[in-house]
């Protein structure tokens, strides 16, 4: 056995109200440069549709993600090594900016400049590419609330998948509407495919806390990790020539805070906490045969920190106690091992993803409520699992490599808990036989209720912060003994303080100083002509 | 059982193996991992980019009434990204907290802090900045000099015909402050202050900024304009029935409710910050129906959905209402409900009836001084009946005890020994009465106003004290005849059952006209009464400008109340209605509103209803289709007859019911020199005809209003008001802005479709031949607007959304239809005033500002959608 520690997430699809702020807070403080006007390390994707890049979890088109072999053994989808470096300068199977969108601005000036003629004068579209007019045919999030689904629904992978099964499956019609939301970032999978793919070694999964990482001094733009990410969190920054993706926000999660993305979730839907687990047994998970088996296998790679051998074995590991403790009292370890209705996305990949998805509940199908039954009588007041729109073999090949059942429990679940739960908000007895039909106890139900809708910020994101050891190296921690107004030289008073200009190494890459500065350059000046980047 | 102890051996692996002599690291036994110790250098990049200065508080001033907290962080002096600050004061540990709040407009406001649509110097408009200089270089003075150009009509259309089409150039604070100046002064002088106007909506996003130029313009003399009541926010329910603007519970309250309907609120986009209260109190075991036309943004979370067609709902409230009246009420008395009604609401108060047409018809309150009571208000005390003694007798807390002397200590609703009765019913001295009632609901009419029916329907009546005295029923009583709730012995046209679709307000006659199956009515009807008599009150119901927005909507609102009334929810917590506005309030209310006011220079200030002064001074008075008479109940008394929608605004104006600024056809400020008493002479040529009100002829040039400033606003676009296929055109809340806030952000286009656009539904998609963003134009008789279609089948078929506010500043091509740049949502709508919004000076019918006044609802609009050709020109 070999403990390691992660930090993992849950997403409780139930809760996502699709607003998008995980996206924009994200974009503002990590990608809004140039060379990353289409990367969003967060997005939000309306369900069904085809997810951004377009069809990304199509993996007979796009070779992302592990396969086995004939002897039984991991391969890379998009190929071996041979098969690789033979590819090295022309990989085929490579999104294009395309299967993103064209990112665009507009002539905003000209509302202000414009010189009188007859009519409005408008800022019209033009590409961040090209620097020309374009007519917008694509965006970030183009099929958002069904936007064009009878057009493009049928693209969406899963859909296709449902259809041949049964064709009747999922119709897009108004009576039969159904919706949900995805938010995706990076998984920091126990078995990342993009860190193999990677021909110069930059990838890499950090020891302490998993967090998967392109080293932007050794990447060379390959762009093989962008093939090889099933879930297309990797991305192409066009201006520097290099990789980048999610980095689960680590100079925040290394001092204790929750990412960006979790913190302003308006939905209070994220859940951050350590999950202990087995290293050796990764890829003996990630090559059971059958791909219905891999939650499963994956469920059994995580180590029950509740067991005082496992903390003994973390210990000695060298895992820090206040990580074994966190580990306790994780969010993540109780959604996905102790209740079980948390889900891994996509785990036929075989990359072993540690953002897990809670699915979401939905309402009754008309047809079922047009009867006019008694909706006061506890058993059909929440609608039975098979009377919700969502089909739930859609659900199952998202979660589960396309097994109803887990999904089937999980939602069994949360609706036994809503139906115990309305007893006691109503002041009568719960119907014990509610929860002991999910196989849970009274007060099991109470405390998953709890974390699912009351959990406060402290018990939503449990984050042990780094060793104290590390805290010198870090810079978010090297704050100065005051306030940085108090000294000449502070940041805000004029000139570099610890977290100005050049905070980190000495001798960083040209390109984030040029950025920056070219950024505020552009941001100040009135001339778009004084703006130009050197 | 894959053996992953050894290393693998297929080619290639071979490679693989030999390099782990020459790699660093140790690897794993099969190969597939290695694990190196230092070399994260490069773990610098992005603690870099994270680096920061420090970190600011703020919030967005933007009119959303979120007021969420943000944590603004700065690097170098410049804003870089934002977060929400999540120190809100806990709720208590039984209970999800607020936090973290905000949204996705929110969070990409600091955008628009560098972005060149900032406007950070004073603009003018070119041509009028040339003839202004030339005026003022010739005549030295700056009055002189704008009066000399206002005195040209040639050089006045000059400048006017520029607005909004580019040209504008940059002048000086200075100078740009003279010209307004000079403008405002030449105005004063020769027509009048309240020819110069403001207009600055919803104080609480910034109450500072609203409060400095409401204060100026009230020192000068100028009115403000309303914008509760023009925005159609106003619920004219809440005045109609409590008195009272608007008051909801905080979000936090929704919560509590252990059922929950979100009736035109699509709360995940609307209240975004709030919204995770009400998904959190699902699994609490709350039950959630969500009424929208389309799959919405919150319909996702529903247990039931109910899709009338729009603008339909208060039929199917009057339908759930028809069956808690006859379950709950009629059919076996409910405690927990009766109780809360005869304390609460007027059911219990007697009404008169007098004769008509073979009938009678309900009139007004039955008052003490009907009783031959009198003493102070008296002529405003309603009477009820007392169950045990059957006398009538006059309860505490009505009008009458409010501003008396005697009413001290009694404005309350303390009954004492009175137990009111609801009904008059089964009693000996009542006897069935057919009471007649007008129906809406019917075919015909030139303008599709119906036939003008009329119902008639049996109430249990008493005459009291006497043979000569006042024939009075209950109010109850009149509210079973309305709602088609028969009891035997009542005489009149009822219906048969639930079933019955041929007179309201049954589920099958609702079905008609809405099309949510009967069936389903009658469910969520059963659901909602069971629930709040359990759980003691607390079934609420959200509401948004979805059913707020109509022209009709208090009666659609006062449905909706009636639901809560009759189960005991309104005023608990957990339970009532949930308008959404009331929540953002400026805290220090009585200060800020002296200073605003400028009530410490002079009362009152002059005020005046937005809805009104557009409709007016825009002209749109003219395009009226029909006259108000179309609008009146078959059983009134013809008071319409002849009337236009802005004569009834001149009535109201006269009879001092609304306020009505430009006032006179005449300078108030030589109205109070020359007269020695200028009110009683004032008075004295009203009643001759030798001084009238400028509304009475809005378009003579002494009477039009000439300066308004806007400020923290945008009227002229978001306010000021189709192979083809007829649709219903709706203008809901915008995911992607917050009104016209934000719907030229850089990100919320990212993340939309980049300009404006038009939802649809496949069927109305594919007559016209419109695929998914294609260019279409929707044009009817006020006006022609080109998007790009979103064609969706969560929209049902034959209404389409245009969502405000998309405006036209971003990504509009000219139109085929005129060949010019086409015009906003609000482009196809147009004010329609109604009457009823017009009484004042009546108990708690009396104006106040943004309490009560004419909403400028626009909803109800058709439109034409057509395709058009795909090459567009800018």
């Amino acid at each position: 056995m070999r403990p390691m520690a992660q930090i993992a997430m849950v997403m409780n699809l139930g809760k996502c109200i699709g607003c998008h702020t995980c996206s924009v807070t994200c974009k503002q403080a990590w990608t809004n440069r140039r060379g990353m006007e289409y990367v969003w390390f967060n997005n939000v994707e309306t369900r069904p549709g085809q997810g951004c890049p377009r069809q990304y979890e199509d993996q007979e088109k796009w070779r992302g993600g592990w396969e086995l072999n004939r002897r039984g053994s991991l391969r890379l989808k998009a190929g071996g090594r041979l098969h690789k470096l033979a590819g090295i300068f022309s990989n085929p199977r490579l999104p294009e900016i395309k299967d993103y969108y064209e990112p665009w601005t507009y002539d905003y000036r000209n509302l202000t400049d414009a010189p009188l003629g007859d009519d409005y004068p408008v800022a019209r579209p033009v590409s961040s590419i090209t620097g020309k007019p374009m007519k917008i045919e694509w965006s970030s999030n183009w099929d958002d609330n069904l936007a064009g689904a009878p057009a493009y629904g049928d693209l969406d992978p899963m859909v296709e998948r449902l259809r041949e099964q049964a064709s009747d499956k999922v119709r897009f019609s108004y009576e039969q509407t159904f919706m949900f939301y995805l938010p995706r970032i990076c998984e920091h999978c126990l078995n990342p495919a993009c860190v193999a793919s990677c021909p110069s070694g930059a990838m890499y999964k950090r020891a302490e806390d998993g967090i998967v990482l392109v080293d932007q001094d050794h990447c060379r733009g390959w762009r093989m990790c962008v093939t090889g990410c099933p879930y297309k969190k990797v991305y192409f920054n066009h201006a520097t020539g290099k990789a980048e993706k999610c980095t689960l926000c680590y100079p925040r999660l290394e001092v204790g805070l929750p990412t960006v993305c979790s913190e302003t979730c308006v939905g209070r839907l994220r859940y951050l906490g350590v999950v202990l687990y087995d290293a050796d047994e990764v890829t003996a998970a990630a090559s059971v045969r059958d791909e219905k088996d891999l939650y499963q296998a994956q469920l059994g790679v995580f180590l029950d920190p509740e067991d005082a051998g496992v903390r003994t074995a973390c210990e000695r590991a060298g895992i820090p106690y206040d990580w074994i403790e966190a580990a306790r009292r994780s969010p993540v370890h109780a959604l996905i091992s102790r209740y079980r209705v948390a889900l891994p996305l996509h785990p036929e990949y075989r990359t072993m993803p540690m953002v897990w998805y809670i699915p979401p509940l939905s309402p009754v199908v008309d047809a079922l409520s047009e009867s006019g039954h008694d909706g006061e009588d506890a058993a059909n007041l929440f609608g039975a699992i098979d009377t919700l729109r969502i089909p739930l073999e859609y659900l199952a090949e998202m979660f589960t490599a396309g097994d109803t059942a887990p999904v089937r429990a999980s939602l069994e679940k949360l609706a036994a808990m809503r139906s115990h739960m309305r007893a006691l908000n109503i002041g009568e007895e719960p119907d014990t036989s509610v929860a002991a039909a999910v196989g849970m106890a009274p007060q099991e139900i109470e405390s998953m209720y709890r974390l699912l809708a009351v959990a406060k910020y402290e018990d939503r994101y449990v984050i042990p912060t780094a060793a104290v050891g590390d805290a010198r190296r870090l810079e978010e921690s090297a704050l100065p003994e005051g306030c940085s107004l108090e000294y000449d030289g502070g940041p805000g008073m004029g000139g570099d303080g610890p977290f100005g200009q050049d905070s980190g190494r000495r001798s960083l890459p040209l390109v984030s100083v040029e950025n920056f500065h070219g950024l505020r350059r552009r941001q100040t000046s009135d001339d778009p002509a004084d703006a130009e980047e050197i | 059982m894959t053996d992953t102890q050894t290393p693998p051996t297929e080619p290639g692996a071979a490679l693989l193996s030999a390099g782990r002599f020459f790699r660093p690291g140790t690897p794993s036994p099969d190969l597939h991992s290695v694990t190196m110790t230092d070399g994260r250098e490069a773990d610098a990049f992005y603690r870099d980019r994270w680096s920061h200065d420090k970190v600011v508080h703020s919030t967005h001033g933007v009119n959303c009434t979120g007021s969420c907290r943000w944590k603004v962080y700065v690097k170098d002096g410049i804003i870089t990204w934002e977060t929400q600050e999540t120190d809100y004061p806990s709720v208590g540990p039984d209970r999800p907290e607020y936090e973290p709040r905000g949204c996705p407009r929110g969070a990409a406001f600091s955008w628009y802090t560098y972005s060149p649509t900032r406007v950070r110097y004073p603009y003018v408009r070119g041509v009028l900045l040339e003839m202004y200089r030339e005026a003022r270089e010739r005549l030295k003075d700056p009055v002189p000099a704008w009066a000399d150009l206002q005195g040209d009509p040639e050089r006045r259309r000059r400048y006017q015909q520029a607005r909004g089409k580019g040209g504008l150039v940059r002048a000086s604070w200075d100078e740009a402050v003279e010209l307004v100046a000079a403008a405002q002064v030449h105005t004063i002088r020769t027509y009048g202050p309240d020819r110069v106007a403001g207009f600055s909506p919803i104080p609480a996003m910034s109450m500072v900024s609203h409060a400095a130029g409401a204060r100026y313009h009230s020192l000068i003399g100028a009115p403000m304009l309303s914008f509760y009541d023009w925005y159609a926010d106003l619920p004219v329910a809440s005045p109609q029935v409590f008195g009272d603007q608007t008051d909801v519970p905080e979000s936090g309250d929704w919560w509590d409710a252990a059922y929950l309907m979100m009736w035109g609120s699509n709360v995940p986009v609307t209240r975004t910050p709030d919204a995770h209260w009400m998904v959190e109190a699902r699994y609490r075991g709350q039950k959630v129906v969500v009424v929208s036309p389309d799959y919405a943004d919150n319909t996702k979370f529903a247990d039931e959905w109910l899709h009338p067609h729009p603008g339909t709902d208060g039929a199917l409230a009057l339908a759930m209402g028809h069956v808690i009246l006859r379950e709950f009420f009629v059919d076996r008395e409910t405690p927990f409900f009766a109780d809360y009604v005869r304390k609460f609401t007027d059911l219990p108060f007697l009404v008169t009836l007098t004769e008509r047409d073979g009938g009678y018809v309900p009139a007004k309150f039955l008052r003490a001084t009907d009783l031959r009571q009198d003493g102070e208000g008296a002529e405003w005390k309603t009477v009820v009946l007392d169950e045990t003694t059957g006398r009538a007798v006059v309860p505490n807390g009505s009008l009458g005890f409010r501003w008396t002397t005697s009413g001290e200590g009694r404005w309350n609703l303390e009954l004492g020994d009175i137990t009111p009765a609801l009904s008059l019913y089964g009693r000996d001295v009542a006897a069935p009465v057919e009471v007649l009632l007008p129906r809406f609901d019917t075919e015909g009419g030139a303008h599709g106003q119906g036939r003008g029916a009329v119902l008639a329907r049996g109430v249990p009546a008493t005459r009291l004290g006497g043979a000569g005295g006042p024939l009075v029923t209950t109010v109850y009583d009149l509210l079973l005849a309305q709602y088609g709730v028969h009891r035997p012995g009542m005489p009149g046209d009822w219906p048969d059952s639930y079933e019955d679709d041929r007179t309201p307000a049954t589920p099958a006659w609702q079905e008609a006209l809405t099309s949510v199956p009967a069936a389903k009515c009658v469910k969520i009807a059963r659901e909602f009464a069971r629930t709040a008599e359990r759980s003691e009150g607390r079934c609420m119901i959200l509401m948004g400008a979805g059913t707020n927005h109509w022209f009709h909507s208090e009666t659609i609102y006062r449905a909706f109340l009636a639901l809560l009334q009759l189960t005991g929810c309104q005023g608990r917590n957990g339970g009532g209605w949930a308008h959404y506005v009331g929540q953002e309030k400026c805290r220090p209310a009585t200060g800020w509103a002296t200073l605003a006011a400028a009530s410490d220079w002079a009362r009152p200030p002059r005020q005046m209803i937005g809805t009104a002064y557009w409709f007016l001074n825009t002209d749109q008075w003219r395009y009226d289709r029909f006259g108000a008479d179309v609008l009146a109940s078959p059983l009134g008394e013809g008071r319409f007859a002849g009337m236009t929608g802005a004569d009834c605004l001149a009535l109201s104006a006269r009879a001092g019911w609304m306020p009505s600024y430009p006032t006179f056809n005449r300078n108030s400020l030589d109205l109070g020199e020359e007269f020695g008493d200028p009110v009683a002479k004032a008075v004295a040529e009203l009643r001759t005809g030798a001084l009238r009100f400028a509304c009475e002829d809005p378009d003579a040039p002494e009477n039009w209003p000439r300066v308004l400033t806007l400020w923290r606003a945008n009227l002229l676009g978001s306010s000021a008001k189709g192979a083809e296929v007829t649709v219903r055109y709706l203008t809901p809340h915008n995911k992607w802005s917050i009104h016209s806030e934000y719907q030229d952000n850089l990100f919320m286009l990212a993340l939309s479709r980049g300009g404006q656009s038009i939802w649809m539904a496949p069927q109305d998609a594919d007559a016209i031949g419109v695929r998914d963003n294609d260019w279409i134009e929707a044009v009817n008789r006020n006006g022609v607007v080109v998007a790009r279609a979103i064609v969706s089948h969560r929209m049902p078929a034959g209404t389409v959304y245009m969502h405000h506010a998309q405006e036209r500043t971003v990504g509009v091509p000219k139109t085929e239809t005129t060949g010019m740049r086409g015009g906003i949502h609000n482009t196809l709508t147009r004010l329609i005033l109604k009457p009823s919004h017009l009484i004042g000076g009546y108990a708690q019918l009396s104006w106040a500002f943004n309490y009560l006044g004419p909403t400028g609802n626009q909803r109800d609009e058709v439109t034409v959608i057509r395709r058009r050709s795909q090459e567009v020109e800018y």
